[in-house]
């Protein structure tokens, strides 16, 4: 029981971190309608950034905010100069594009910091806290913490503020946005500076616990992808459902299914995303587009 | 002076022009309407006064020129589209739509006119929290136009308020716009196919052929002119 219930959590912590670059994925999605490939890199060179920062003697914690900031002027940029310019263009191209752009950015990190490993310390203590007859690390409850901090955030944002409601209006229907005097640019910039400083916490999160190096966020990418799939794509609470599902079932197999084990699991990410395109394309938590004359 | 004016427009999609040098004047608190086949303008029209789309000539607005101005631009300077098919935030409620249209307003001034135009849309008030996507298409049109008038414009564009609205419901929201003139003293600029229902509440009207005004008169000789009858109001 104990090992059940300390896999649920772990699974959650995973979920989280999961759930956070499924998000990335999902608002670049639903503000422009592209599926950014390149979201798990961009994630690694903002995990490798922090690394940097601090062998120029900053603190892990300014490091990791300097790194999220820098990130998000990068995801701006990367709408403005890729992204946009290419809005017309076709689906083939743009996937292309991105795709190239996915192989430059894991270049460029083994370029820059070579491909041996290298270890970025947790934000969290390495510490236990005892709940009854079983103890949950501080990592793993200070990541849960601060992933559903940011959600918070985000939902304030998006549902209390002006900007917030400009951006979703400018992401569902921009030509009515245009009409009520939103600059829709400006707030799908804004939309893919949040996913890209999202991805950067992921990258950071999960980096103490796979080291870093150029292809760290394979696997995280993977499991981000089957969470956002399962959600639905579209759908912003489904991308945080989806990837704590995704956590807990990927800990659950890895333990409980012997042959799977710990190097079989992201098996379990490819089914889930065959499952949900098969079964309900649409995912848990997406919404049919209802058109109504 | 005329609150709108137009001179020697022309406009059209890419190579292809579809307006040909049309001038027209929109006078305050009037309400004007455009009549047209299919094909003939009507929505280019709107389309070019709101810069929507590219287009030459001159706009004058409120005693300024607003042909070079972006969309946005032109959003600000008091003139409120509402395009053909409502162009409502489907995914949005009902309520978040009215409040995303007053963007550009004060949260006070959001407040107060929210209230003002929802007296005029009781409807609305009942499905505050609905997503649009959901409301009925009279329903929809009725949020399109609280949303366009949230902006607090000076000059109301409408595109076929009654495209896919059973007649009943088309009858009740002429006589809503026209209690929205007479209250608020809004001008209007309305395309329409219902030309009859549109003549009662139009003080004047032009009538628009292959992107050329034909015909420019008072609504009520319009109503009477027997051309107009036969082609547009289904008169043998």
């Amino acid at each position: 029981m104990t090992l059940f219930a300390s896999q649920i959590v772990d699974g959650l912590a995973d979920g989280a971190i999961y759930a956070s670059l499924a998000l990335a994925l999902v608002f670049s999605y639903r503000s422009t309608g592209i599926v950014n490939f390149a979201q798990g890199e961009m994630a690694m060179l903002s995990a490798y950034l922090v690394w940097q920062l601090m062998a120029w003697g900053l603190p892990l914690v300014p490091a990791a905010l300097i790194s999220i900031a820098i990130s998000f002027v990068a995801g701006a940029l990367l709408y403005a100069t890729i992204v946009k310019p290419l809005s017309h263009a076709s689906l083939l191209t743009v996937v292309s594009v991105l795709i190239g752009l996915y192989l430059a950015l894991n270049s460029l990190a083994g370029f820059l910091w070579s491909y041996t490993i290298k270890a970025l310390p947790s934000l969290f203590p390495k510490a236990h806290v005892q709940f009854g007859s079983f103890a949950v690390s501080v990592e793993t409850l200070g990541i849960i913490g601060v992933v559903g901090l940011v959600l918070l955030l985000l939902y304030l944002l998006f549902e209390t503020t002006k900007v917030g409601l400009a951006m979703r209006g400018a992401a569902s229907t921009p030509d009515s946005a245009v009409l009520v005097g939103v600059s829709v640019p400006v707030m799908l910039l804004i939309g893919w500076g949040i996913a890209a400083a999202l991805g950067a916490l992921s990258g950071i999160l999960v980096a103490p616990k796979v080291f870093l190096n150029p292809t760290m966020m394979f696997g995280v990418i993977i499991y981000a992808f089957a969470a956002a799939t399962l959600g639905g794509f579209d759908s912003v609470v489904g991308a945080v459902v989806g990837g704590l599902l995704v956590g807990v079932v990927e800990n659950l197999v890895g333990t409980y299914i012997p042959w799977i084990g710990p190097d079989l699991k992201i098996i379990v990410a490819l089914i889930l995303i065959f499952g949900t395109l098969l079964i309900k394309p649409d995912g848990l938590f997406g919404r049919k587009k209802v058109v109504r004359l | 002076m005329s609150l709108l004016s137009i001179k020697g427009m022309h406009a059209g999609y890419g190579a292809r022009n579809v307006l040909h040098d049309i001038s027209l004047d929109v006078e305050e608190r009037q309400i004007q309407v455009v009549l047209g086949a299919n094909g003939a303008g009507k929505t280019t029209l709107l389309r070019a006064i709101s810069g929507t789309i590219a287009r030459q000539g001159s706009v004058e607005f409120n005693g300024a020129r607003v042909d070079q101005l972006s969309a946005r631009k032109i959003v600000a300077a008091g003139i409120a589209h509402v395009p053909q098919g409502r162009g409502t935030f489907a995914d949005l409620t009902v309520d978040e739509n009215i409040r995303l249209g007053a963007y550009l307003r004060t949260a006070a001034e959001a407040r107060q006119d929210r209230e003002r135009w929802l007296t005029f849309f009781p409807r609305l008030r009942e499905r505050l929290s609905q997503q649009a996507g959901s409301l009925s298409g009279g329903e929809q049109q009725m949020l399109a136009i609280t949303r366009a008038l949230m902006l607090r414009p000076r000059l109301l564009l409408l595109d076929e308020p009654s495209l896919g609205l059973a007649p009943i419901i088309t009858q009740g929201l002429f006589k809503t716009l026209a209690a929205i003139r007479q209250e608020a003293g809004m001008t209007m600029l309305i395309v329409e196919q219902s030309a009859n229902l549109a003549l009662e509440v139009a003080d004047s009207g032009v009538v628009l052929e292959s992107g050329q005004i034909v015909l420019r008169d008072s609504a009520q000789n319009l109503a009477g002119n027997d051309e107009v009858r036969r082609i547009y109001l289904g008169y043998e």
